[in-house]
């Protein structure tokens, strides 16, 4: 029989430490929605979505209330709307109609992000999908809860330079159509290599056409719990140290498997995966970059970062794998940088910067992720940095991902405030030297080969 | 039998489990296993219930004992037992 000790335990990881339950993401699939008419399709849409979410929030707070464990939010993943509205957009405003109709339904549901207005175009992109980039900026600044992600290279495939080099420019013109709101609306805009298809964080999550008609997926969270149980340790060696890490995400991740099995019975939807992700919020105690510190770097950024992520990154994994059914996602350990405290303060102390960001996303989920830049960044050095990114992926055979915000009107010196979940961000500098030419070639970059491994 | 985790936590004051456990009695709420302890002048106890026989929904419950924790001065918590049994048992 459970014995005080563990109840004490449990609760004072959730009230103490922040443990939480990050996201209940129900996917649904719109692809039996399809219609040439637009009207139809939105109506279509709408139907499906609430008819299949209007319980997903009350649930979810319900299971919250008895087993005592905080849920944080209710999310929508939907088939990416690229292959949904194809047949019926005919001009980049069809295509913000429909996430004007995503928005209401999810509104209307009372859940906190709707994600899947993605278009995957690792190898190509056919009108629909370049219709439902160019319609990004229009769409996520006449909206307030939907997500956006589009999928441009990925280990099979190579990267599709043409969509990197597009994305840049979206990724500016986002940031200009969502100005007064210091450009937030590229904070819900995320561009991939090796997208999963059943990722239940956002702003990157949709529901791949490899998926059932609906499905539960369960994003997990507890940086907080990890550092506490690493302060326990201190001074000890590795061995110590990783298993104590395995120990916490095996626990961390149980709480994300009962809530995913409860809800899939309560919702009647089949149990998907759980995301192992650590993922941060801006709340003190809540930081991946605590836990580094905790392992050992004075702050994030500094020289052993690398190293101590990847372990960290790895232990997360070996302890969750076994703790959960099925394991999907994103899985790893998140450095977005304006969500983090921790890693707000390495950049305010100058100890972290864009590249070595960009050298802890070779060993961890999920990329550059939430960093603000100067609002005067060139389109093509954003799409020199997304490039740069998806290579990693690529080469690695892992998922990479960019959410850069470049802040119109604001410089390196400055801070911008977004807000709840997303935090707030200083302005990182970024590498004044050109890419132009690199990026301006077009076509793309072949598949790397699957042998001869270094 | 649905098991339930009742945790109360706050200062020592007469009189904590006496009410809780007349709350259950009236509610028809079964305790299987009680402890309690005190550790720095906070009380800290921790019950079994099963609350199969009780005609209350599980809210309710969780409700009422709150709002007996604030007339007394401490934090009652209510949780299905397989948070706990999922988070420290294979």
């Amino acid at each position: 029989m459970i014995n005080t000790k563990e109840v004490l335990e449990t609760n004072e990881m959730i009230e103490k430490e922040n443990l939480d339950v990050r996201t209940i993401t129900l996917g649904i699939s719109l692809l039996d929605c399809i219609s040439s008419d637009l009207e139809q399709l939105k109506k279509n849409i709408y139907n499906k979505i609430y008819e299949s979410a209007k319980d997903l929030v009350k649930t979810g707070d319900q299971i919250s209330r008895e087993f005592g464990i905080p849920i944080v939010n209710k999310r929508i993943s939907v088939t990416p709307i690229a292959l949904v509205g194809g047949a019926a957009c005919k001009t980049k405003e069809d295509f913000a109609q429909i996430a004007k109709t995503l928005d209401e339904v999810a509104k209307k549901v009372g859940v906190n992000f709707i994600g899947g207005y993605s278009a995957l175009v690792s190898k190509g992109m056919t009108s629909a999908d370049k219709l439902l980039i160019e319609s990004i900026p229009l769409a996520l600044s006449t909206t307030d809860v939907v997500c956006s992600s589009i999928n441009v290279g990925s280990t099979k495939t190579g990267i599709n330079m043409d969509a990197v080099r597009l994305m840049g420019s979206i990724v500016k013109a986002t940031a200009e159509a969502t100005k007064e709101s210091d450009s937030l609306g590229c904070a819900k805009l995320v561009i991939f290599c090796n997208a999963p298809d059943d990722n239940p964080f956002m702003a990157g999550a949709f529901h791949g056409v490899t998926e059932a008609d609906k499905i539960i997926n369960v994003g997990v969270s507890g940086p907080g719990v990890v550092k506490t149980a690493l302060e326990k340790v201190r001074g000890e060696n590795f061995e110590v140290l990783c298993e104590t890490i395995k120990k916490t995400a095996f626990k961390v991740t149980r709480v994300g498997q009962l809530v995913a099995k409860e809800a899939s019975a309560r919702l009647g939807v089949p149990f998907g995966i759980i995301d192992l992700s650590l993922a941060p919020t801006p709340a003190i105690g809540d930081s991946v970059a605590d836990i580094l510190h905790e392992i050992g770097v004075e702050h994030a950024g500094a020289p052993g970062t690398t190293a101590a992520l990847a372990l960290l990154n790895d232990q997360v994994k070996k302890g969750g794998v076994m703790a959960s059914s099925y394991v999907g996602g994103l899985s790893g350990a998140f450095i977005p940088v304006s969500e983090d405290q921790g890693m707000i303060n390495a950049v305010e102390a100058g100890c972290l910067t864009l590249e070595k960001l960009e050298a802890m996303t070779c060993v961890c989920s999920v990329g550059l992720d939430m960093i603000a830049v100067p609002g005067d960044t060139k389109d093509t050095t954003i799409a020199g940095i997304i490039a740069d990114e998806m290579a990693i992926g690529m080469i690695n055979q892992k998922t990479t991902a960019v959410r850069l915000i470049p802040v119109i009107g604001k410089t390196v010196g400055d801070t911008v405030e977004f807000g709840g979940l997303l935090g707030y961000a200083p302005i990182m500098p970024v590498n004044k030297f050109s890419c132009d030419e690199f990026v301006n070639r077009g076509g793309r970059i072949p598949a790397p080969v699957h042998s001869f491994k270094n | 039998m649905k098991k339930t985790i009742i945790t109360v936590v706050g200062k020592d004051t007469v009189g904590i489990i006496a009410k809780v456990c007349t709350y259950l009695a009236d509610s028809s709420i079964n305790i299987l296993d009680i402890s309690q302890t005190i550790v720095g002048g906070y009380f800290n106890m921790m019950m079994i219930v099963d609350m199969a026989g009780t005609s209350k929904d599980f809210n309710s419950v969780a409700d009422d004992l709150e709002e007996l924790g604030k007339s007394i001065g401490v934090v009652i918590k209510c949780q299905k037992e397989e948070i706990f049994d999922s988070m420290h048992r294979i």
